[in-house]
């Protein structure tokens, strides 16, 4: 009885130490713990950097961002959110890492009249029939990068595949989206456990099967399990890969090391991007943070620019001002670091998508862009959506 | 200390306490903690059911999530088939309160007898093993089930389901109707524990072997406990669904299990109280520990707050024998 | 076709022969110690960040291997001193809830020291590359060393408690430890030992397994989940019973996702049999562990005159 009182002190206290500066503020719900825990930290310190360049403003309008860690759990992820809509009366929300946290966070944040602005997952019913005029993804619907990497898969003459996922949704849509776009014949899918550590049963399978090439898309720790194994087996100059974006980020190619040499993947975002933006933009986060960005920081940075481009264009109104905030988020009137990049109807991104090879440079294994695979790429799901 | 003949009169204090909350909150303009309030109700229901199974008979079930997931995910697909639209083998889905509650009630109970008739053959660590085995099976179940959002889970288009008279949309409502939920099924334990069953039950736990030898058939017991359990963690999963209108299978992963477990033994297992305090303490740590340690200057800590609380569990061990009810209240006897 | 069920057969015990040397450790403190230790996985992950560190500093694989052993040993002392033993006499739920807020410490304080992205391990050159198998198949040799550790523990363990005195004193302990303490047996001394035993084997699984799979955080959760379900199979305390249950889990785990999709796929059509054989073949081991309970509820090879 005694701790329900104090709970409910330590709540008051709390609310009554909340900030009370007029800075615009921006809630930024991530996933910072567990194995996945780097993902949403890129995705801050990108955003971060942003702010910090223009010394603690986004487009001259001085900003707040509340930072909090959704630990994967989407009742975490929803009273966060209230917290944020309700006392601390953000005005954007951004930060979401999963697709299992946003249909959480999204609903909530667009029922108060905020804007949603995703700077990661871009799940497919909020591109379709479940799209929103204030819900916007500054990355890439989740098919695209599937999609990109059967467009790769063709162009690099492979006739077939071997393709595998782990099983769940995302795993499901990775497979698909590969599918959508791949025009050779599939001469086996499998779908692999959550969470695996071993894949010698699957790899003798792809040996067996002996296709042109094979596509994995097992994200974090369970794509390094396998491409460590992969290589192991002496299948990596056999059968060589073709790979999403976030199986080949930068901190998975330090964690397999030189068995990741070769292999050809695509993404929205390189390092060695020929843009003014974006080389300014990994110079400074490599002097802030001291390593290269990963593709999740870039999203980060690129998602603060958005916002700081809107808030320009309005003058830092955005809940004062909704249409007027969304038509200049529309705009995307910024340099972003990836290259072109426009919103389609239903405020997704349409942008190019690049063919990558894994190399080593200076004792450091990177990913050289090659190529575009996909120019003015947009997702599979506008035309559902009536926006 | 505070002895325990003052039990009833505090619990009276919680339970005024517990009503009064959601104004004081408004009037503090802090009303978005009624949502974290109702979060500490929903998850206290899930504790103090596994509480009649730790604590009371001695049955450690490391599989409890799996009734909050069939609960939750009855309340989802239902609403999932009203929303579209169509039927599910036959039935239309709906938002009734009156039909969808029960129903998840009676499956998780159906879902209980059906794990407790087999775990029950085993004892000790096995049954933890066993009843694990049921939940990370129900777990790849609701993963597979791709009509209903596979591992992403579905939302409630809909929102929350309708009760008549109450809307539970509101969320004032949706609290008091959870404590009420809360508060009956209290009631009812504590009847169930101090009645001639529940004696059944503490002797089973000192003694099974004994009890076998008078004639007493425990098996038959501990299955109508298991059932018991079951029915009021479906309830949990049932409202648990409605306050984040979201269903996913991380609802029976193994680590909830896990952490409704943490909260009973944290809370002082074989006391319903406990468990009830264990939650509000766990959960509130689990959110405002990093607000309070960013608060106080320690922002490393702040974003690495789980460093913290470790070793705040293991000190609770060690120092408190029976978790927080015991650190409170000074044993009658 | 029968040559990939051999190979798969083989990839099974070799699964299996790792899940051995984890299960081992646990087993025995289980077993004799009758401590519910949830942070035995943390120990396989302080192994691997050990062979990350060590052998990224001098380069050579083998020296990570040597050191990581005294680490785990080191940090296995400080656990039992401070944590462990104040729990001995305590009930099993204690045990759990301390040893869960010592995941949550030694997780947490790895990410605050080594960061969050994950480790490498670079694969020792002599252990590198395939061997052929019968003349028919190649084998990466890598997994024969897993195979190799795993026998060599097992044959180990199997000396220490059938031909030492020890081993007559942990036989006796696992039976009946108020007996063993009457007879004047040093029982903290061999609680020590045998928890520094039982994390060294964590450890050297841990380093053995940092080549092949990623090395982060909470790696040891989802394993030690896997090993309870091994040595439960097995019959809690038994040696034996942990071999027999990491090698069934192994084979079990292993088969079932190589051939259920196929077996399925006689009877669906391929994308649905693709994915309910997925979900099938996870729950194959707990759907195992489910049966060999029903029917043998201490497990296969239930130490005799236990009390549990």
């Amino acid at each position: 009885m005694r701790t329900t009182k104090l709970g409910l002190l330590a709540g008051l206290m709390l609310s009554a130490t909340a900030a009370v500066a007029e800075d615009l503020k921006i809630g930024m719900i991530t996933t910072l713990s567990g194995p996945a825990g780097y993902l949403g930290a890129d995705v801050r310190d990108g955003f971060m950097l942003a702010i910090d360049e223009e010394g603690g403003t986004l487009g001259g309008v001085p900003v707040d961002v509340l930072v909090e860690d959704d630990g994967l759990k989407p009742e975490n992820g929803r009273a966060i959110a209230e917290r944020f809509l309700e006392r601390d009366q953000v005005e954007i929300m951004t930060g979401i890492i999963f697709s299992n946290i946003a249909p959480v966070v999204a609903p909530l944040t667009l029922r108060a009249d905020r804007f949603y602005i995703s700077p990661n997952s871009g799940p497919s019913q909020f591109a379709g029939s479940k799209c929103h005029e204030n819900y916007f993804v500054a990355s890439w619907q989740n098919d695209s990068l599937h999609e990109s990497a059967g467009i790769n898969a063709n162009n690099l003459g492979f006739k077939n595949a071997y393709i595998l996922a782990p099983n769940y949704q995302a795993g499901k849509d990775a497979l698909a989206g590969f599918k959508r776009y791949f025009n050779g014949e599939i001469v086996g899918e499998t779908y692999t456990q959550l969470g695996q550590t071993d894949y010698a049963a699957e790899i003798a399978k792809i040996r067996a099967a002996d296709p042109e090439m094979v596509f994995q898309f097992l994200p974090g720790g369970m794509g390094i399990n396998f491409m460590k194994q992969y290589d192991q087996a002496g299948l990596r100059d056999e059968v060589p890969l073709v790979l999403a974006a976030p199986s080949a980020d930068i901190n998975i190619l330090r964690a397999v090391g030189e068995a990741m040499v070769g292999v050809a993947n695509t993404s929205h975002w390189n390092h060695d991007l020929d843009n003014e933006a974006n080389k300014a933009f990994v110079a400074s986060f490599a002097e802030k943070y001291d390593r290269l960005p990963t593709v999740y920081a870039s999203q980060g940075y690129d998602t603060a620019r958005l916002i700081a481009s809107a808030l320009k264009a309005t003058g830092g109104k955005v809940t004062e001002d909704m249409d007027g905030f969304r038509e200049a988020l529309r705009a995307a009137d910024f340099d972003s670091v990836r290259g072109p990049f426009r919103f389609n109807s239903n405020n997704h991104p349409v942008q190019n998508w690049y063919s990558r090879i894994v190399v080593e440079e200076d004792g450091e294994f990177r990913n050289k862009t090659t190529g575009i695979v996909a120019e003015d790429h947009a997702d599979a799901y506008v035309g559902d959506c009536n926006l | 200390m505070i002895s325990e003949r003052h039990l009833p009169k505090l619990m009276a204090l919680g339970v005024l306490v517990l009503l009064l909350l959601p104004l004081m909150l408004n009037a503090s303009g802090s009303s978005y903690l009624i949502s974290t309030a109702t979060r500490l109700v929903i998850f206290a229901i899930a504790a103090v059911s596994l509480d009649l199974l730790i604590g009371y008979t001695g049955l450690v079930s490391f599989g409890h999530a799996a009734f909050l997931g069939v609960g939750a995910y009855t309340v989802g697909i239902l609403s999932f088939h009203a929303y579209e639209g169509d039927t599910f083998f036959g039935l239309p889905g709906t938002l009734s309160g009156l039909i969808v509650l029960p129903l998840a009630v009676a499956l998780s109970a159906l879902v209980a007898l059906a794990i407790g008739a087999l775990s029950l053959r085993t004892k000790g660590v096995y049954f933890i093993m066993i009843t694990l085995s049921f939940g990370q099976m129900l777990f790849f179940l609701f993963v597979s089930l791709e009509k209903y959002g596979g591992d992403d889970g579905m939302m409630m288009f809909d929102g929350r389901i309708t009760l008549p008279g109450l809307d539970l949309n509101d969320r004032m409502s949706f609290y008091y109707f959870c404590l009420a939920c809360l508060i009956a099924f209290f009631w009812f334990c504590r009847r169930l524990v101090a009645s001639k069953f529940g004696r059944t039950l503490q002797a089973i736990r000192q003694n099974e072997a004994r009890l076998s030898s008078i004639g007493i058939r425990s098996y038959t017991a501990k299955l109508l406990i298991f059932v018991i359990a079951g029915a009021g963690a479906g309830l949990a999963g049932a409202l648990s669904a409605n306050h984040t209108e979201f269903v996913s299978p991380a609802l029976t992963h193994w680590t909830r299990s896990g952490d409704l477990m943490i909260v009973v033994i944290l809370g002082g297992i074989g006391t319903l109280l406990g468990p009830v305090l264990g939650t509000i303490v766990f959960l509130l740590l689990e959110e405002f520990l990093p607000l309070i340690l960013h608060s106080v200057g320690l922002d490393l800590l702040s974003e690495h707050w789980r460093f913290v609380l470790g070793p705040i569990l293991i000190l609770i061990v060690l120092f408190a024998k029976s978790g927080i009810y015991g650190l409170l209240f000074r044993s009658r006897e | 076709m029968s040559q990939l069920v051999f190979e798969q057969f083989l990839n099974g015990i070799q699964l299996g022969m790792f899940l051995f040397l984890v299960s081992a450790g646990l087993t025995l403190v289980f077993g004799f110690m009758n401590i519910i230790n949830l942070a035995h996985g943390s120990l396989f992950m302080i192994g691997a960040y050990s062979i990350a560190l060590i052998s990224g500093a001098t380069g050579s694989f083998w020296i990570g291997l040597i050191l990581c052993l005294p680490v785990t040993a080191l940090a296995a002392f400080i656990i039992e001193v401070l944590i462990i033993r104040p729990l001995y006499t305590r009930d099993h739920l204690d045990q759990v809830l301390a040893t869960f807020g010592l995941i949550l410490f030694i997780n947490e304080g790895t990410t605050m020291l080594m960061g969050r992205t994950p480790q490498f391990v670079d694969m020792p050159e002599a252990l590198s590359g395939s061997v052929t198998l019968f003349g028919v198949f190649s084998y990466p040799l890598y997994r024969l060393a897993i195979i190799a550790s795993g026998i060599i523990v097992a044959a180990i363990l199997w000396f220490i408690i059938t031909k030492t005195r020890v081993g007559m004193q942990i036989r006796a302990g696992t039976t009946n430890r108020e007996i063993v303490q009457q007879l004047g047996v040093n029982i903290d001394g061999l609680n020590t030992a045998i928890f520094l035993v039982g994390a060294m084997f964590a450890g050297l699984a841990g380093a053995m397994a940092g080549p092949l799979t990623s090395v982060e955080v909470g790696m040891g959760e989802n394993l030690l989940i896997l090993c309870f379900v091994c040595i439960v199979i097995g019959g809690i305390g038994s040696i034996r019973g942990a071999l027999f249950g990491a090698l069934t889990v192994g084979i079990v785990d292993t088969m079932g996702r190589s051939f259920l999709p196929s077996i399925l796929g006689a009877f669906l059509d391929p994308a649905s049999a693709s994915g309910i054989a997925a979900g099938l073949s996870s729950m194959s081991i707990y759907l195992l562990m489910v049966i060999v309970l029903v029917l043998k509820p201490t497990g296969l090879f239930p130490v005799a005159g236990r009390i549990s």
